[in-house]
């Protein structure tokens, strides 16, 4: 089936072209990195965590969404979502193939990285993350291409497939749920010292995540013959109105804790966010924008009127994309390190080779979807008699 | 001698760091090798031993900054640790805070004025239960048997969640080649290259041949350093004699620095 990823029209490889240029200027920048050490970004001594693990952060709850499709599907037998499981699960591949490398951009000793497996630590939640990221991307390769080859062959997927389908279910639980555990579990950060963590982890994946499926099954419409259909956009539009408001809800619970005790080490992240601290307030403006694109896409999303209009749906789920990206890929980490532990203020900023870095990770994500989603829409295509 | 008794040394804190789960290799060495195996025996003849090493810090002995200035020093200059003018890369060991940022959560707006003012040493505080051995995916820090929590600068991958999770700020990041920033390089310790985490090792190189740590011993008597499981020890004697109060006590974390204020 690979082939169908290498035959394709001067629009998609111009597409394709225009990537590795992006990842070519990223890669450049990161033998920098690596030739210097972290110290080309923005990341300090007291924020020792920055862009990298927040995209990281942010794209595991993209990965997760898969489920969203997957559960209604296979669980409930909800027939219509057959269409684009495949997409969920490619676009979970894409994710996690990210994630793996913002990880390990961010690494200060990169050619030590298999220590993590020569040394085994149980004890470390980095540790689990490792498995429960890797295994979500074996499970999702597996089955993806499994499922799309017997659609191929106009036979039932293999039987043995069955179990690691219901198994994907709750493991795109778990890779956001440990991803969560990562911060929430560290005694001295009271911004992530808290059991809504993971819900609201979980809540803004199922939000992001399959609102970004909704631009990328648009997308397929427009550019190509297969139509993933306007009932599975409709149905999906319906998950991410739930999980936007449950995630405003749980930020919401968050707040009412934090300002209600009043307890300094929890309230002093919020307040920085929101309003600044000592004068430090380069996040605020992005917080408050964070929250007004929640706020509009829930008005959006969850009148039947916009929701129904694909204009503007597409309008709702973009603003869920860059509302939860502002509140997850940018505050949430860096948020938790100011103030420092010993109430210093130092202020994070990513610099231009950061961002470089990054933006080259983003490339490599899209060169891996753009192929993935290649082969599924051509394979489609093909089943269907259109192409 | 330098790579072996770097060996040794790894190999003794492996042991301790893995805690239960070396009990089978342990049984296995003492089976097949009897006493001459256990790692006990590969202590130097003059190291100081202890159960729980501690410090307590006899602030009341302090004025200024220039009264710390040499434990600073003599720390920084033995460790071969950087002076990196960028501050967002400033590697530190020890270092001054003033009351309302080492006590962040025990300060009020009515300290007097010398403690208000006073500049309190800050450092690693070798946890009882130490948040970022919990955290290390690695196993390149490790809490050693005598207390001592510790770093192996060479497996460390850096991937820097000790820092996110030490509720201290003790833990520093080479985020450049700290060499070109050491003045004068000490080679009885080994330098470190970018990319791993470091911080206070509470001499333990020292304590291996029988040494306190530099900072006690150029403290004319304010920092005092022993056994805290020793109801003998000089430190018992000044915790029993004086109140003393220890960082962020809520988080359990036990720690082993005490402080007289």
């Amino acid at each position: 089936m690979l082939e169908k990823a290498l035959k394709g029209s001067k629009k998609y490889y111009g597409w394709i072209a225009a990537l590795l240029a992006v990842i070519g200027v990223g890669f450049a920048c990161y033998l920098w990195q690596f030739q210097f050490g972290l110290g080309i970004t923005g990341m300090s001594r007291d924020v020792s965590w920055g862009f990298y693990i927040a995209q990281f952060t942010f794209l595991v709850g993209v990965a997760a969404s898969a489920v969203m499709v997957v559960l209604p599907y296979y669980l409930h037998n909800y027939k219509a979502f057959g269409r684009i499981t495949i997409l969920g699960e490619f676009l979970a591949v894409a994710s996690v193939t990210m994630c793996i490398l913002f990880i390990f951009v961010d690494l200060g000793q990169p050619t030590r990285v298999f220590n993590v497996l020569l040394h085994p630590t149980p004890n470390s939640v980095l540790f689990w993350d490792m498995i429960v990221l890797n295994g979500y991307l074996f499970l999702n390769i597996i089955i993806g291409w499994n499922v799309l080859e017997a659609e191929r062959n106009n036979v039932a997927p293999p039987s043995w497939l069955k179990p690691l389908i219901y198994l994907s279910i709750p493991w795109a639980v778990s890779i956001h749920t440990v991803t969560a555990f990562l911060y929430c579990g560290l005694p001295g950060r009271g911004f992530w010292l808290t059991a809504i963590l993971a819900p609201r982890f979980l809540s803004s994946a199922f939000a992001a995540g399959p609102a970004f499926l909704i631009l990328l099954c648009m997308l397929v419409r427009k550019l190509t013959k297969f139509d993933p259909g306007r009932e599975q956009i409709q149905s999906l539009a319906k998950v991410v109105a739930y999980a936007i408001c449950i995630n405003v809800f749980f930020f919401l619970c968050e707040v009412f804790v934090v300002f209600y005790s009043r307890i300094p080490e929890h309230m002093d992240h919020l307040v920085y966010l929101f309003a600044g601290l000592h004068g430090h307030n380069a996040l605020v403006p992005w917080m408050w924008a964070s929250m007004i694109l929640m706020v509009v896409s829930i008005i959006l999303l969850v009148n039947p009127a916009t929701r129904k209009n694909e204009t503007t749906l597409v309008a709702a789920c973009i603003t869920v994309f860059i509302g939860t990206w502002i509140d997850k890929g940018l505050g949430m980490i860096s948020g938790g390190f100011v103030p420092n532990p010993l109430h210093h203020v130092t202020e994070y900023v990513p610099t231009i080779p950061e961002l470089a870095i990054s933006i080259g990770v983003w490339a490599i994500g899209f060169l891996v979807l753009t192929a993935l989603f290649k082969i599924a829409v051509s394979i489609k295509e093909e089943v269907s008699g259109v192409s | 001698m330098e790579e072996s008794s770097r060996r040794t040394f790894l190999k003794l804190a492996g042991f301790s760091a893995l805690g239960l789960g070396a009990k089978p290799v342990l049984d296995a060495f003492a089976s097949s090798g009897g006493e001459q195996s256990k790692p006990m025996v590969m202590k130097g003849a003059d190291a100081l031993k202890a159960k729980r090493w501690a410090l307590v810090i006899d602030t009341r002995k302090f004025e200024s900054e220039k009264d710390l200035e040499p434990m600073i020093e003599v720390c920084h200059k033995i460790h071969n640790v950087p002076k990196l003018a960028n501050k967002r890369h400033e590697i530190k060991w020890i270092w001054t805070e003033e009351f309302k940022h080492i006590f962040s959560t025990q300060t009020h707006a009515f300290l007097n004025d010398r403690v208000k003012h006073l500049p309190f040493l800050t450092l690693c505080n070798h946890c009882e239960k130490p948040a970022c051995v919990r955290a290390c995916p690695t196993k390149a820090t490790f809490k050693r048997e005598d207390g001592i929590v510790l770093m192996d600068f060479h497996r460390c991958i850096g991937c820097r969640f000790c820092m996110a999770a030490c509720p201290y700020g003790s833990r520093s990041f080479n985020f450049r080649d700290p060499r070109p920033f050491i003045k004068e390089t000490n080679l009885k310790f080994p330098t470190r290259m970018k990319g791993v985490v470091e911080k206070c090792n509470f001499c333990a190189e020292r304590l291996a041949v029988g040494k306190v740590p530099a900072c006690v011993e150029v403290s004319k008597g304010a920092l005092a350093f022993g056994d805290l499981e020793d109801s003998k020890s000089k430190v018992r004697e000044l915790l029993s004699s004086n109140f003393t109060i220890r960082r962020k006590p809520a988080l359990g974390a036990g720690p082993s620095v005490f402080y007289i204020v």
